[in-house]
């Protein structure tokens, strides 16, 4: 039994970190219908950026005060990298077919991956410790200082978004713009704003999942957005995409059944469960576990 | 349709012409060795190590007036620590450089993945530290200078049974990595042999960095020691992360940890680990000395690690075995590195055996804060395969 919740720990752990990602896909989904491809790849880079801050923060003692100062500044700076990437590369093919964008998102994401293995190097980092260790047992489970801050992280942030989007002015316009676009712009709206604080929002929330992913794991590689964008997904499939409840959803839950499959059959069907899992929402509830039934205007 | 008949025409006959410039390789004035490995990615100082330490073996041979009257010249190619790119750039390595021997590689699945392409090509093959026994088995023109998987793992599992006095042990290992589950194999039988128990066995595959559920499973069962016969990138972040589940015991291994990253990423989660190796650098005899002391004025005062040590002496028994020869033919180079006897090398004494293997013994090293320590010779003689 106590070897069953310490594998929730962890599966709560690692979906969270989905969770955090899945956002950014959904809210971008939600204002442009894109499935905005190079997101993992923010995440890498949030990662790298808080690995290269905390190496300049290194020598003093880890602190909490560091580890703060690392997350808000690994934050900050992918939200102007998401503005960036969203003024040079989406914005002027936002008019074009749909198709167009999706392929722009995938050049994006192959373009950062292969930029970051020239900047950063191929080669694996390693995150050195940020936060002060400290363990807590509670029934016989240890709960890593590391895994309570992804978690309790996580789910602050996830708290400060459905606060953003729920009672602030621009969350607001946010959902006005995902409802409809045109409209939106009628009621005086400035769309392009709107998308663009998205972006920037989305991006700092997968920083943050960089960041965390480095204290736990602690490796980073330039290619470790691919699969954990690509999980992250899915999740935001699963739980509906364009639903931001949904998407914490369906990260906790791709996580959690990723952790047990490794835990009690074999580490080997590790990635297929969570594409599984996908096909099986597809194929019974295509909207998604919260998603809503819309209908396409042909 | 003619055309069409005409333009296959040509690039049969272009294709061939290149084949045929292949055969007249090695007239210069130099002799072209060539050497696979990965330089970047995530086994990268394998490569890296490797490729210092046969450079510095040539170095030191052309120093000395080369090899029948001509200049050793090494090319070596980056495979990207992936196995896929291994038969493209032994294949550019062996067609457009018409090089006339090869060294490579570290890690077995890649040099299982070039062997056929050396063999099929006859051009002799030394792997320097692939420890997966059918790499030799490829064919005739395939060798190596290093013990294989099956004493590895038996020297682990004496190790942790006699020295460690362990009863219960549990196995992590690399499922999709052929040298990981070599040693599994090996060690589970050995160690019950000695009367002990595999109490868990769990799995990953290279490139996996979240090991927390593996490493649940296995606390579970209340192991005295873990056996992860991983690489260093894996083996580092696993012991990271074994410290954080509060799992206080010595993770075990293989020469795959050898690496001067393998501290860097795992930090005093190693303290107290025990790995086996090819060779260690405390050895006091003159020869290791020379090497080590020659090493760290050439490379920044690095320490060579074991994969460097046996690049260094398949590099110089290849030389060797050139000299004996008296050409760089493939056949006749093959036949004399098979005829290798009781070579002195920095990594023991080497003779290659009937089926193409070395036959020497092994060291189990202690991990003690970054410093690699000795702690037992085991020889072939000490372990019943």
């Amino acid at each position: 039994m106590t070897t069953f919740l310490q594998q929730l720990v962890n599966g709560l752990s690692l979906g969270s970190i989905y969770a955090l990602i899945a956002l950014g896909y959904t809210m971008v989904y939600g204002v442009l219908r894109l499935i905005n491809f190079a997101h993992g790849d923010v995440y890498m880079v949030g990662a790298y950026v808080g690995y290269y801050l905390s190496r300049k923060l290194q020598g003093k003692e880890p602190s909490l005060v560091s580890a703060i100062l690392v997350m808000m500044g690994a934050m900050a700076a992918c939200a102007i990298f998401g503005l960036i990437i969203e003024r040079l590369a989406y914005r002027p093919v936002r008019r074009a077919s749909r198709l167009t964008l999706l392929i722009t998102a995938i050049g994006v994401s192959l373009f950062i991956e292969n930029a970051a293995q020239l900047l950063f190097g191929a080669d694996p980092k390693f995150f050195p410790s940020l936060a002060p260790r400290a363990d807590f047992i509670v029934a016989g489970v240890r709960l890593t200082s590391e895994q309570i801050t992804v978690i309790a992280v996580s789910f602050l942030l996830m708290i400060l978004l459905r606060f953003f989007i729920q009672k602030t002015r621009t969350g607001k316009a946010m959902r006005a713009v995902s409802f409809n676009l045109d409209a939106a712009k009628l009621m005086g709206i400035s769309t392009d704003r709107i998308i663009a604080t998205t972006f920037a929002v989305g991006s700092a929330l997968a920083a943050a999942a960089g960041v965390l992913i480095g204290m736990q794991i602690p490796k980073i590689d330039p290619l470790m957005g691919i699969l954990y964008g690509l999980k992250a997904f899915v999740a935001a499939v699963l739980g509906g995409i364009g639903n931001v409840p949904g998407a914490v959803l369906g990260g906790l839950l791709i996580g959690t059944s990723e952790v047990m499959v490794v835990g009690y059959l074999s580490s080997t069907y590790r990635d297929a469960i969570a594409f599984g899992i996908l096909i099986l929402v597809l194929i019974l509830r295509p909207q998604g576990i919260l998603g809503r039934v819309t209908k396409e205007k042909v | 349709m003619r055309i069409r008949y005409l333009l296959a025409g040509s690039i049969c006959a272009f294709v061939v012409s290149i084949l045929a410039c292949g055969k007249g390789a090695s007239t210069g004035s130099e002799i072209l060795v060539g050497e696979y490995g990965s330089l970047t990615g995530g086994i990268a100082t394998f490569g890296i190590s490797t490729r210092d330490g046969s450079s510095q073996a040539f170095d030191e041979i052309n120093k000395a007036g080369g090899v029948l009257g001509k200049k050793i010249r090494l090319l070596v190619e980056d495979d990207q620590s992936k196995p896929e790119e291994v038969g493209t750039v032994v294949t550019k390595l062996i067609n457009q450089n018409h090089v006339v021997s090869m060294l490579g590689h570290v890690a077995s699945s890649y040099s299982l993945a070039a062997a056929p392409i050396c063999q099929s090509n006859k051009v002799p093959m030394i792997t320097p530290s692939s420890t997966n026994p059918r790499v030799t088995q490829i064919g005739d023109y395939i060798f190596r200078v290093c013990f294989m998987d099956d004493f590895q793992g038996a020297v682990m599992a004496k190790f942790a049974a006699d020295t460690l006095k362990a009863k219960r042990v549990a196995i992590l290992v690399d499922i999709r990595n052929d040298y990981s589950v070599g040693l599994q194999t090996v060690f589970r039988e050995q160690f019950k042999k000695r009367g002990g128990t595999i109490v868990a066995e769990q799995s990953f595959s290279q490139g996996d960095s979240d090991f927390h559920a593996q490493l649940t499973q296995i606390k579970a069962t209340n192991p005295e020691a873990i056996y992860v016969p991983g690489y260093y990138t894996e083996v580092g972040t696993i012991a990271h992360q074994e410290k954080a589940l509060g799992l206080n015991v010595p993770l075990l291994g293989g020469d795959g940890w050898d690496s001067p990253k393998l501290w860097e990423i795992g930090g005093n989660a190693l303290n107290g680990c025990y790995f086996s190796d090819h060779y260690s650098t405390d050895d006091p005899s003159p020869i290791v000395q020379k090497f080590v002391a020659d090493y760290k004025s050439r490379y920044k005062n690095q320490l060579p690690d074991a994969l460097a040590a046996l690049a260094y002496d398949a590099a110089k028994i290849l030389a060797d075995a050139m000299t004996r020869a008296g050409t760089t033919e493939g056949a006749k180079v093959r036949d004399a590195i098979a005829a290798t006897k009781d070579y002195q090398g920095v990594t023991g004494k080497i003779s290659i055996g009937p089926d193409r293997n070395a036959v020497k013994p092994a060291v189990v090293l202690k991990v003690e804060n970054g410093k690699y320590v000795l702690v037992e010779t085991i020889s072939p003689e000490q372990v019943k395969l």
